[in-house]
């Protein structure tokens, strides 16, 4: 009940917008942003985050000849995406306060719905329910990105658009697969439960499983995005406005991981084995060619927004690891990203509304005019980079660690778990942390360090609202909560990593209990590696 | 005969609208001719009443989707109706108020509303059809009043030169499916559908049997506006008035694809299909339908993609969405659930369908503009609906939200429509039918997503003249009511859905009895008879 709490209040202060005087608009959004905010805490206090399984079960039958449910329950998973969705509405409106001044019920309206909707889709049981809320969010970030976004915002709005409902269109076309298998194969009635949905995947044969992973995938991994498939984001992001990038960077994407980790990988496992080394090397390339493209960039957003292409591609190798280590810091890694790349876009927001350029060229040295935002530019700069003590590296290492080991050809070697990956795959996404320490620090060098450097005409814009040289209260406010998220996931990750345990194991389970005669998914350790398209493919309906 | 007049009330009362509708529009009273619409209106309600407390025809091979189908046709015709005012005799209406004369020969409008009212009886017609001959004289019944109908609707050159195209066009496709019937009526030796159904699902299907039946599939199509019989359907559609297009969009489709599931469920489906279980059309059939609905929806949507005219716009894509409803045609019934049933998918549709389509084109209808003669002329390019929000933004957001469900993004009507024809092709085992379906519904964003955003989110184009609402405000409200039905009938689409399950339920006593299959030894001389008749009739063809 509680967790449709946290969905209905945005929506509730959505209805009042229109309602109350233009100028309290921005307060009614706070507060719509903040009490679901402090109710979300609440849930979280008493959320036992050692427990596995889901709580704060609750479901209505919503269309019944249909068998769709309106059922919502949280793992530590889900959980702690919530939190950190709920930790983004505020920080958004907060960002928003100068620099939305045309058309401000339309923008806060949509702002609160998508904060709904983002709940919903970590919070759905039921997979239309989930895929509802999937694809709606895709309305509000389409309008805040061409109503409010710059000089391209009608290319960028339509090409994201257009790609992620076209790949949500073939993953529905696969999601509905699975659930007829559910109905007409296994002979169960029709439903949309997840967990029975997950349990009927894994009977699947070797070949039904590799067509409903493509299918899901290529919704999902348009959202991540997977090189090659993300040249929807840089445009977009660097469109946006600055809370759509943060909600985008901070959020969005975490839509496609987080369907990776909650249906690719427990509905289709023979597949996913199968197809690791292949989803990891995209993941590379991603890893390494988005890096190299940040290094020749100029506008500081689109360097950030590449970089999100970077770093999305650790999280997915993690995931395709198939172990404790790689699963757990890719689910950290999405928390850590959003944190960190939500507070670069906080910053880059800040600067192009008082100098109205994003480019390295105009700018530079503004370590002795702003220090206050160069500070905070520093520290999200190394939060993001992998500085040890903050909170990238925690994931980052976790994730590479899990992509060393996932090896079962290194018999007996110490710490590999069983899998289809292993050092060479960590030794080439290692450069790619090099790659970003390059262009991170060439960044943060060039824009805050050296000699002042400002588009000077640019300073006497005629708005009606002049901003400090530096930060303000409200900015800080807004940065703040999520430095210190950075910080404490970077010092403290270990109740947050310990809790991530139970769903995470229910996962690598599936890759290592033996099934009878369709044996385990991954090969145990110091056998040769079985190869998993060996497997009988007369489970299906063949 | 009795049973069949009690299941002929809702057409009867639709007769006797038309016989009011007739004198009423005749007189000279502005106030009374202005009331034709209010009376069309309710005696659709009326009709629709009946056609739910109406009892479902013994002996029908689909005997749930009479009452469905004529339901269907009362609902969504209330909501054309509601957008047709000021269609035909706007000028002379004008005219008479500024003081001129009253020329009951110069005014229209009394055939309009009866064409419009013969129109929805046939299609009611063709929800109890039971006979070749009677869905015959039913479909015409559907389409030879919309000939008319697009004639009259605009001062226009180009509503004449529609009306000729889609006459000689319709009545090419008519040719088509009676010679098809004709072939049919040979091949089986009866007309009677449930009759047919018996011969065919004992005896098999012997060529005639099958040229008819493709024959007349291929000649509905043209109703439906499928590929290869779509060529008239964006010149017929542009050129008619909105609310006159939207009537297209919506009754002959309807009509077309009720004779096509009745076809089917005569043919029967119960051929080994790719899902290995007997739930398949026979294999032309199968062929014909599945290639029909890959290549329909495919061209629909690449050409919709491709117009400035919001009109041709939207006449690709309800091409588009024909080749959707084929893909539950050729799943066929299953088990009869929702989640099995193509049939169900299919009527479950079309009510998705005619409302997303008329709250479209009631927005249209809503708003016009001065043209370069200084009069009032409809909107019909994509660049005249920008800015639509500052103008006129209910009519605004009932073009983006009927347009947002067409497109089928959730949690619309539209998605929900969705769902179950990729269940039923699922379970059908068209697995690529469903992809070619999946990718066509990802094409369809390219240009509806232009329709939500013109009137939405785009400021006004400076150079044009900014369109104005209509005078005609009931249009508007049919919009709203359709704009609602998408929103509210999504979220509780449960008694839809309910209704359409039951309504795609298919007659099993049709099929051959037992007793039948063991009495054929007593009559199996007869039996003979019959295929020695048929083989005379395929030699008298084959020359």
């Amino acid at each position: 009940m509680i967790l449709f709490a946290l969905i209905v209040l945005p929506l509730i202060a959505a209805a009042f917008i229109p309602l109350v005087q233009e100028k309290s608009v921005k307060t009614v959004a706070m507060v719509g942003t903040l009490i679901p905010l402090g109710v979300g805490i609440g849930v979280a206090l008493g959320f036992d985050w050692m427990a596995a399984g889901y709580q704060f079960e609750t479901s209505f039958a919503w269309i019944e000849p249909m068998g769709l449910e309106l059922s919502v329950g949280v793992d530590s998973v889900a959980m702690s995406l919530i939190l950190l969705a709920l930790l983004l509405g505020p920080v958004c409106v907060g960002a928003s306060y100068t620099a939305i001044t045309k058309k401000v019920r339309t923008y806060y309206t949509w702002l609160l719905v998508l904060q709904a909707a983002m709940v919903g889709v970590f919070a759905a049981r039921d997979l239309i329910f989930f895929y509802i809320c999937f694809e709606f969010t895709l309305v509000p970030m389409y309008i805040m990105i061409s109503l409010y976004g710059s000089a391209n915002r009608a290319k960028a709005a339509t090409k994201f658009f257009l790609y992620t409902f076209t790949g949500s269109m073939v993953a529905l076309a696969g999601l509905m697969y699975v659930a007829w298998f559910n109905a007409s194969v296994l002979g169960n009635e029709w439903t949309f439960d997840i967990a029975t949905l997950t349990a009927a995947g894994q009977q699947m044969s070797g070949v039904e499983q590799a067509w409903v992973m493509a299918a899901m995938l290529a919704g999902f991994a348009v959202k991540v995005p997977l090189f090659p498939f993300h040249t929807w984001l840089p445009l977009a992001h660097t469109e946006a406005p600055t809370a759509g990038s943060v909600i985008l960077a901070g959020v969005l994407l975490k839509l496609g991981t987080y369907g990776i980790f909650r249906f690719v990988l427990p509905i289709t496992p023979e597949a996913v084995a199968e197809f690791a080394p292949f989803l990891a090397t995209l993941s590379i390339i991603g890893i390494i060619y988005a890096g190299l493209i940040c290094w020749v960039q100029t506008d500081v957003k689109k360097l950030v927004a590449y970089s999100s292409v970077s770093h999305l591609g650790f999280c997915v190798l993690g995931l395709v690891a198939l172990n404790g280590p790689g699963l757990s810091g890719s689910v950290l890694y999405m928390i850590n990203h959003g944190l960190s790349t939500g507070g670069l876009f906080l910053l880059i927001g800040m600067i192009y509304e008082r100098y109205h350029t994003r480019s390295m060229n105009e700018l530079g040295g503004l370590a002795g005019k702003m220090p206050v935002w160069s500070c905070f530019m520093v520290f999200f700069a190394m939060a993001s980079v992998g500085l040890p003590g903050l909170n990238g590296f925690v994931s980052e290492f976790l994730c590479m660690m899990g992509t060393f080991q996932a090896d079962s050809s290194w018999a007996g070697a110490i710490g590999t778990t069983p899998g289809n990956l292993g050092p060479w795959f960590a030794a080439f996404a290692g450069t790619g942390v090099i790659v970003a320490a390059i262009y991170i620090l060439y960044m943060v060098g060039k824009v805050c360090f050296g000699p002042l450097k400002e588009p000077g005409a640019h300073l006497d814009h005629g708005d009606d609202h002049v901003l400090p040289t530096d930060l303000c209260a409200r900015e800080i406010g807004v940065l703040l909560p999520l430095a210190a998220g950075c910080l404490i996931l970077g010092v403290a990750p270990s109740p947050l990593l310990k809790s991530l345990e139970a769903p995470i194991t229910e996962i690598t389970e599936i890759y290592t209990l033996d099934r009878g005669d369709r044996g385990p998914v991954l090969a145990p350790l110091g056998d040769a590696p079985a190869p998993v398209s060996n497997h009988d493919y007369d489970g299906g309906a063949h | 005969m009795v049973d069949k007049l009690a299941l002929l009330i809702p057409e009867i009362i639709l007769f006797i609208g038309t016989c009011i509708v007739m004198v009423v529009g005749l007189s000279p009273s502005a106030g009374a001719r202005n009331q034709c619409w209010l009376i069309t209106a309710v005696s659709l309600l009326f009709a629709g009443i009946a056609a739910g407390l109406g009892p479902e025809p013994a002996g029908a091979l689909l005997p749930g989707m009479t009452s469905f189908g004529k339901g269907l046709t009362a609902v969504v015709g209330i909501m054309l109706v509601l957008m047709m005012p000021g269609t035909v005799d706007r000028r002379e209406e004008e005219k008479i108020r500024l003081g001129g004369k009253f020329d009951p020969l110069r005014l229209t409008r009394a055939e309009f509303y009866a064409f419009i009212l013969f129109s929805l009886t046939g299609l009611m017609l063709t929800a109890s059809a039971d006979t070749l001959i009677w869905l015959f004289l039913a479909l015409e019944l559907t389409s030879l009043p919309t000939y008319v109908m697009v004639t009259i609707s605009s001062r226009r050159d180009k509503a004449q030169e529609a009306g000729v195209k889609y006459f000689f066009l319709g009545a090419l496709g008519a040719a088509t499916f009676l010679y098809g019937f004709a072939m049919l009526y040979g091949g089986t030796g009866t007309v009677r559908l449930d009759e047919i159904r018996q011969v065919i699902a004992e005896g098999g299907m012997n060529n005639l049997t099958v040229l008819g039946l493709v024959l007349s599939l291929v000649g509905i199509f043209f109703k439906i506006a499928a590929v290869p019989m779509h060529f008239y359907t964006a010149d017929v559609y542009q050129g008619a008035a909105s609310s006159v297009t939207a009537f297209l969009a919506f009754v002959p489709k309807t009509a077309g694809f009720l004779a096509i599931l009745l076809l089917c469920a005569a043919a029967g489906w119960d051929q080994i299909g790719p899902a290995g279980d007997a739930t398949a059309l026979a294999e032309p059939l199968r062929y014909l339908i599945g290639i029909t609905a890959a290549v329909t929806m495919t061209i629909g949507n690449v050409l919709a993609w491709k117009q400035r005219s919001v009109k041709r716009m939207l006449a690709y894509s309800s091409i588009a969405h024909s080749g959707y409803m084929l893909v539950g045609v050729l799943a066929g019934p299953g088990n009869g659930t929702i989640w099995s049933s193509g049939i169900a998918a299919v009527l479950f549709y079309l009510a998705v369908y005619g409302i997303g389509n008329a709250g479209a084109f009631a927005a249209l209808a809503s708003i016009e503009k001065i043209g370069k003669d200084g009069e009032a002329e409809e909107v019909d390019d994509i660049d005249d609906l920008k800015g639509l929000h500052r103008s006129n933004p209910v009519a605004a957001w009932v073009m983006a939200l009927s347009a947002a469900s067409l497109l089928g993004i959730p949690p619309l009507l539209g998605f929900f429509g969705k769902l179950p024809l990729f269940a039923a092709g699922v379970r059908a085992g068209e697995i690529p039918l469903i992809v070619i379906l999946g990718l066509n519904s990802a094409i369809a964003a390219f240009y509806y997503l232009r329709l939500i955003k013109a009137p939405l989110l785009d400021d006004p184009a400076t150079d044009d003249s900014q369109a104005s609402a209509s005078p005609f405000a009931v249009r508007l409200f049919a919009g709203v009511v359709s704009a609602g039905g998408v929103v509210v009938v999504a979220i509780a689409s449960g008694a839809l859905m309910s209704a359409a399950t039951t309504a795609g339920q298919l007659n099993d006593s049709s099929a051959p009895p037992a007793e039948a299959t063991q009495e054929r030894g007593s009559d199996h001389g007869e039996d003979h008879a019959d295929s020695g008749e048929i083989e005379s009739i395929e030699r008298v063809a084959s020359r």
